[in-house]
């Protein structure tokens, strides 16, 4: 059997553009994905860091700020470069996805392919909805993911 | 000679959430020292407004990550206080076993993954797991035990689903407990080396005069029921605290402060609880505080690691116990009969008393709502910590007093995303 993929969407239903990460799972969620897992968090370094653990192919995504503009989509290929604890500068804890991902990698913990996309927020007030340009950016991460996922089983398929 | 300049420090890490901690200096003395946690929990008062009270505990779950059992457990206790139901035998017992799993938890992610940093010199806990990878990997094993506690008896360990007004939706077979049972008993011995371990950390000498407020029940250590008690002579039941406590706006902060009417500020959280209730711990537990000299009063807010680590001991003790005694219920919830009212929930957060009221109608629709997080009550306290704290290190750099001073602030764990979500640190010297 091919390995699952797990896909972690991050964030918060009620802070907004914090809630990116939900969305976009939800928008996968209407895709018919075999052998994809998805999984909702809040964000907790700790629990992230336990969740993964049994797969090979993570995909996370989460919203960030970093002074980007607002939308703007970046992909982190975790295991080829450092995730910045400050970039995840909204998480709503500070032992949050970026702890997660450095603390695996000094654990040796950390899953043979992890790939990050972090959706450039604008606005994380509580009580509010989704910015429109995050709406757009959530909506070309779904496309991004799938295509990801797709990749990821042509890769599997050849070497298994 | 006026020695003036402003340093902009970076956000305060390692707090759950974020506020804003701001410190001023004038020749050399403290002038200013104000806490700023920007969002009270107002949105989501507003929010339960005309919605069912059966929706009040997966709504309110939402506003913290790290003690959603605790918001949870308030929520269901005002209501079942409203409909005059009173839960018991095993439902009970279940309900203390799921708080037990959000004190492990969270308190094993504050002292290892926030807290010890601190102590250590270290910069943050990655730092700590490059020098000490096994301690770090025993802190991650203990919190999962914690989690599969929440997992088991909530449906999932992040927003638990399977708590409800009259109990749960379902409950475990006993035979579902078997593998956590037997990692429980690992977690015991390891939460007795993590009080080793925090015992060891050296505390900067600050023994303050408290009020220490807390729920005390005569047969156990408080998680969801008791009535509230200081020692400074409070004995009061929960549905009298709002005649007790008011909040307070101050002017740098959008949250509320809360004072004890006549008293001040006072100190929510693992101190509180226990100096008012050492006598309900277990004998396990009693027995590792008196190993360690802790069986007395705990008056220095830096010594809080040490008694969330005491407190870890005493819910996997506890959880044991429940565990191996536990026989499922015949019925997973009680009925009970829809009627207006009023009614109080107050329970034991990690951080401290986590206050709710709800008003609802005669068809369950939440007329008001209130909520009193234990960082809003403990923030003019934290305030009062660094006012007496910071002069005895006004010699630092800023760089290390910054460091200090978010230690101090760490004491109280503040979960700060329950009332806000920013905190930046700012010294000014003038």
């Amino acid at each position: 059997m091919a390995q699952s993929i797990l896909i972690i969407g991050v964030g918060s239903p009620y802070r907004c553009d914090d809630s990116v990460g939900l969305a976009i799972l939800k928008q996968l969620r209407q895709h018919e994905l075999s052998n994809v897992h998805l999984m909702e968090r809040s964000g907790e370094g700790s629990d992230i860091m336990d969740i993964w653990q049994s797969y090979n192919h993570v995909v996370l995504v989460d919203a960030v700020q970093s002074g980007a503009k607002p939308g703007t989509i970046h992909r982190i290929d975790a295991n080829a470069e450092k995730v910045l604890t400050d970039f995840f500068h909204y998480s709503t804890h500070a032992f949050g996805v970026a702890e997660a991902v450095e603390m695996a990698r000094m654990l040796d913990q950390l899953p043979k392919h992890l790939v990050i996309y972090g959706i450039e927020g604008k606005d994380f007030e509580i009580g509010k909805d989704m910015s429109p340009e995050i709406h757009s950016a959530a909506e070309l991460v779904t496309i991004e993911i799938i295509k990801e996922i797709k990749s990821i089983k042509e890769k599997e398929s050849l070497y298994a | 000679m006026s020695n003036s300049k402003t340093i902009k420090v970076d956000y305060l890490a390692r707090v759950e959430g974020e506020g804003a901690l701001f410190i001023k200096i004038k020749d050399n003395e403290l002038t200013d020292c104000k806490l700023k946690i920007f969002e009270p929990p107002r949105f989501f008062e507003a929010f339960l407004q005309g919605r069912p009270f059966t929706e009040a505990p997966d709504i309110t779950a939402r506003i913290c990550g790290i003690c959603p059992i605790a918001y949870i457990m308030s929520s269901i206790h005002a209501m079942e206080r409203i409909l005059g139901i009173q839960i018991g035998g095993q439902l009970r017992e279940l309900r203390r076993l799921i708080y037990c799993g959000e004190w492990i938890e969270s308190h094993v992610l504050h002292v290892f993954m926030l807290h010890a940093p601190d102590f250590l010199g270290y910069q943050d806990a990655i730092q700590l797991a490059g020098d000490k990878p096994e301690l770090v990997k025993m802190a991650l094993r203990l919190k999962k035990a914690g989690n599969e506690i929440v997992r088991l008896l909530g449906g999932r360990e992040i927003h638990p689903i399977n708590n409800k007004v009259g109990g749960f939706y379902k409950v475990p077979d006993k035979a579902d407990f078997a593998p956590l049972l037997e990692e429980l008993k690992w977690a015991k011995e390891a939460s007795i080396e993590a009080v080793k371990v925090a015992n060891s950390l050296e505390c900067p000498d600050f023994d303050q005069d408290y009020e220490f407020v807390a729920l005390h029940h005569p047969d156990e250590y408080p998680f969801n029921e008791g009535r509230l008690i200081s020692n400074t002579g409070l004995d009061i039941d929960i549905m009298d605290y709002e005649n007790h406590f008011e909040e307070i706006h101050v002017e740098h902060s959008n949250a509320l402060q809360s004072v004890h009417k006549g008293h001040g500020n006072y100190f929510v959280g693992p101190l509180a609880r226990y100096n008012l209730n050492y006598n309900q711990l277990s004998d396990l537990t009693k027995q590792v505080a008196v190993d360690i000299g802790y069986d007395r009063q705990v008056t220095n807010p830096f010594q809080s690691i040490v008694v969330r680590s005491l407190e870890t001991v005493y819910a996997i003790d506890e959880a044991i116990r429940i565990i191996e005694n536990y026989e499922k219920p015949k019925k997973p919830a009680l009925d009970y009969e829809i009627k207006p009212g009023i009614g109080w929930g107050c329970t034991e957060a990690p951080r401290g008393i986590l206050y709710h009221r709800y008003e609802i109608d005669k068809k369950g629709t939440i007329k008001t709502a209130k909520i009193v997080p234990p960082t809003a009550q403990n923030q003019s306290r934290i305030e009062e910590d660094l006012s007496n704290f910071i002069p005895k290190y006004m010699d630092l750099s800023d760089e290390d007093l910054t460091w200090k001073c978010e230690q101090a602030v760490r004491n109280y764990d503040p979960c700060i995303s329950c009332a806000t979500h920013f905190l930046k640190l700012n010294i000014e010297r003038e």
